[in-house]
C-alpha cells in the first residue's frame, strides 16, 4: 500500500468520528504501531491499548525460577528463545544463572535442540517451549521427531500459552472497556477465524486479523471502526495475503495430536483454564516437570513492578512509577522492559514522553 | 519472535527448503506447508516455514479498500 493510501485511510478514519479503544494481543502488532508512531497520527477519540501478547512476559515468576533452578542442576543444559534468558526470576535471571555456571544455551529454533542433545550425550537438555499458537505447533512437530528418533536426553519445559483464552478471561474481568480486537495475524495463520468467534457470540465485539505493516494497522482500525458505526461484531480478515479462515490444518493436527489444553498460569493473569498446554500420554516422557521434579517456593514478582497491570491494559507502560528510572531495557526489573516485544520496551525505544 | 518478513524458496529437499530473505540464505522445514514451490514465498517462524504468501492476495488491499469506498 502506498503513503497516498495511508494517508486516505488515516483522512477517513478522522473523518469518521467514531469514538474507540481496541486492544493488539500481539508483541509483534506492539512494536510495529509503536516505530510506526501511529498512536500520534489517530484522532484523540481512537485508543489502542496493548494486551498480553508477548510470551515471555506473560511467562509466570514460578516458572522462571524453575527454569533458574533447572540451569542450576548440575549435568543440565537450559535451550531456549533469546528473551528468555534476560527475564529476572525473584533471585536471578537464567543468564545470571549462567555466569555462575550453569549452562544456558540460546536457540534460534527448537530444531536446534536435537543436535545440542546429541553433541552433548552425558547432559539432559531442557528446551523451554514459550510462545502462543504460532509456536505451539514447531515445538509439537520437533517432540514428535526427538520421540521418533529416540533421543533421551531431551524434554520440553511447555509454557505454551493459548491467546483466545486470556482474551475471555480480560474481557470477563471489564477492567478494561473495549470496543474490539487487532488479532494477531501469526496465531491466527495458525488458527484460522474460528477460534474468535467467541468475540461475537459472547462479547458482541468485532475483531480484524491483522498483518504488521503500519499500513495493515491504520487498515484494520479502519475496518474495526466502520463496524463499531454499523453495530457489527464479526471477525474479518485484513491480513489474507497469509491467513486463511480455517488456518494451517497440518499445524492444527500436529498440536492437538501432541499437546492437550490445560490450565496455565499467566503473569498478570493468574492462572486460566486451558489456557496452556501439556504434553499428551504418548509423550509425556519428554515432559521436563516428570523427569525434574523440583519443588519452587517463594516465588514473588518485584514489588513495584507493575508488568501484570501493563499486560491487563489497566496501565500504559509509562504510567509504571519504574518506567525508565529503576527499569530499562539495560537493566530491567520486569520482563515487559526485557523482550524486545514488551509494552515497555517498545514504548521506552520508539515513544516521546506525552 | 513473530517476524512478518516473507522468505522466498529457492531450493526443495524432501521436508526441507533453503530460503532467502535480505539476501541471507536460512534453511527451513516445511511440515506446514508442504505443497510449497520453488519461487512461493513464506512466513518463516523459527525455522518452520508456517504459512505461504499470497502474492495475488497483495490485492487485497487494494479490494478491502474499494469495498470499503475509500478509493475509487
Amino acid at each position: 500500500m502506498s503513503s497516498l493510501e495511508s494517508g486516505e485511510i488515516l483522512k477517513r478514519i478522522r473523518g469518521m468520528g467514531v469514538s474507540a479503544r481496541f486492544m493488539e494481543v500481539c508483541g509483534t502488532h506492539t512494536v510495529s504501531i509503536a516505530r510506526s508512531g501511529l498512536k500520534k497520527l489517530l484522532p484523540d477519540s481512537v485508543k489502542l491499548i496493548s494486551g498480553p501478547g508477548c510470551p515471555v512476559c506473560v511467562t509466570s515468576q514460578e516458572d522462571i525460577d524453575y527454569a533458574v533452578a533447572l540451569a542450576r542442576q548440575p549435568g543440565v543444559i537450559v535451550a531456549t528463545f533469546g528473551d528468555m534468558v534476560r527475564v529476572p526470576g525473584t533471585e536471578t535471571s537464567l543468564l545470571e544463572a549462567r555466569a555462575s555456571g550453569g549452562r544456558v544455551e540460546v536457540l534460534y529454533s527448537p530444531m536446534d535442540s536435537l543436535s545440542l542433545a546429541r553433541e552433548n550425550p552425558k547432559e539432559e537438555v531442557v528446551f523451554l517451549a514459550v510462545g502462543f499458537e504460532t509456536t505451539a505447533p514447531l515445538i509439537a512437530r520437533t517432540v514428535q521427531i526427538v520421540r521418533a528418533e529416540g533421543i533421551p536426553n531431551l524434554s520440553f519445559l511447555v509454557l505454551h500459552k493459548l491467546i483466545p483464552p486470556a482474551m475471555r478471561a480480560l474481557l470477563t474481568r471489564k477492567e478494561v472497556q473495549l470496543d474490539g480486537f487487532i488479532l494477531p495475524g501469526h496465531v491466527c495463520a495458525v488458527l484460522g477465524s474460528r477460534p474468535f468467534l467467541f468475540l461475537k457470540e459472547e462479547f458482541h465485539l468485532p475483531g480484524v486479523i491483522t498483518g504488521f505493516e503500519p499500513e495493515d494497522v491504520l487498515l484494520a482500525l479502519f475496518m474495526l471502526l466502520k463496524q463499531k458505526r454499523e453495530d457489527r461484531a464479526e471477525v474479518e480478515i485484513q491480513y489474507r495475503r497469509a491467513v486463511k479462515p480455517e488456518g494451517n490444518i497440518q499445524a492444527l493436527k500436529t498440536m492437538e495430536e501432541v499437546f492437550e489444553p490445560q490450565e496455565a498460569n499467566w503473569r498478570g493473569l493468574g492462572v486460566i483454564p486451558n489456557s496452556g498446554l501439556g504434553l499428551r500420554e504418548p509423550y509425556s516422557g519428554f515432559d521436563t516437570r516428570r523427569r525434574f521434579p523440583l519443588n519452587i517456593t517463594g516465588s514473588r514478582e518485584y514489588p513495584e513492578c507493575r508488568c501484570g497491570e501493563v499486560l491487563r491494559g489497566v496501565i500504559s507502560p509509562r504510567e509504571c512509577p519504574l518506567f525508565g528510572k529503576a527499569c530499562t531495557p539495560d537493566s530491567p526489573v520486569g520482563p515487559c522492559m526485557v523482550s524486545s516485544e514488551g509494552s515497555c520496551a517498545a514504548s521506552y525505544h520508539y515513544e516521546e514522553r506525552p | 519472535m513473530c517476524l512478518g518478513i516473507p522468505a522466498k524458496v529457492v531450493e526443495i529437499k524432501e521436508q526441507e527448503a533453503l530460503v532467502e530473505v535480505a539476501g541471507l540464505k536460512q534453511k527451513i522445514r516445511l511440515d506446514f506447508v508442504p505443497e510449497v514451490k520453488v519461487g512461493d514465498y513464506v512466513i518463516v517462524h523459527a525455522g518452520f516455514g508456517i504459512s505461504i504468501f499470497e502474492e495475488s492476495e497483495a490485492q487485497e488491499t487494494l479490494k478491502l479498500l474499494r469495498e470499503a469506498d475509500v478509493i475509487p
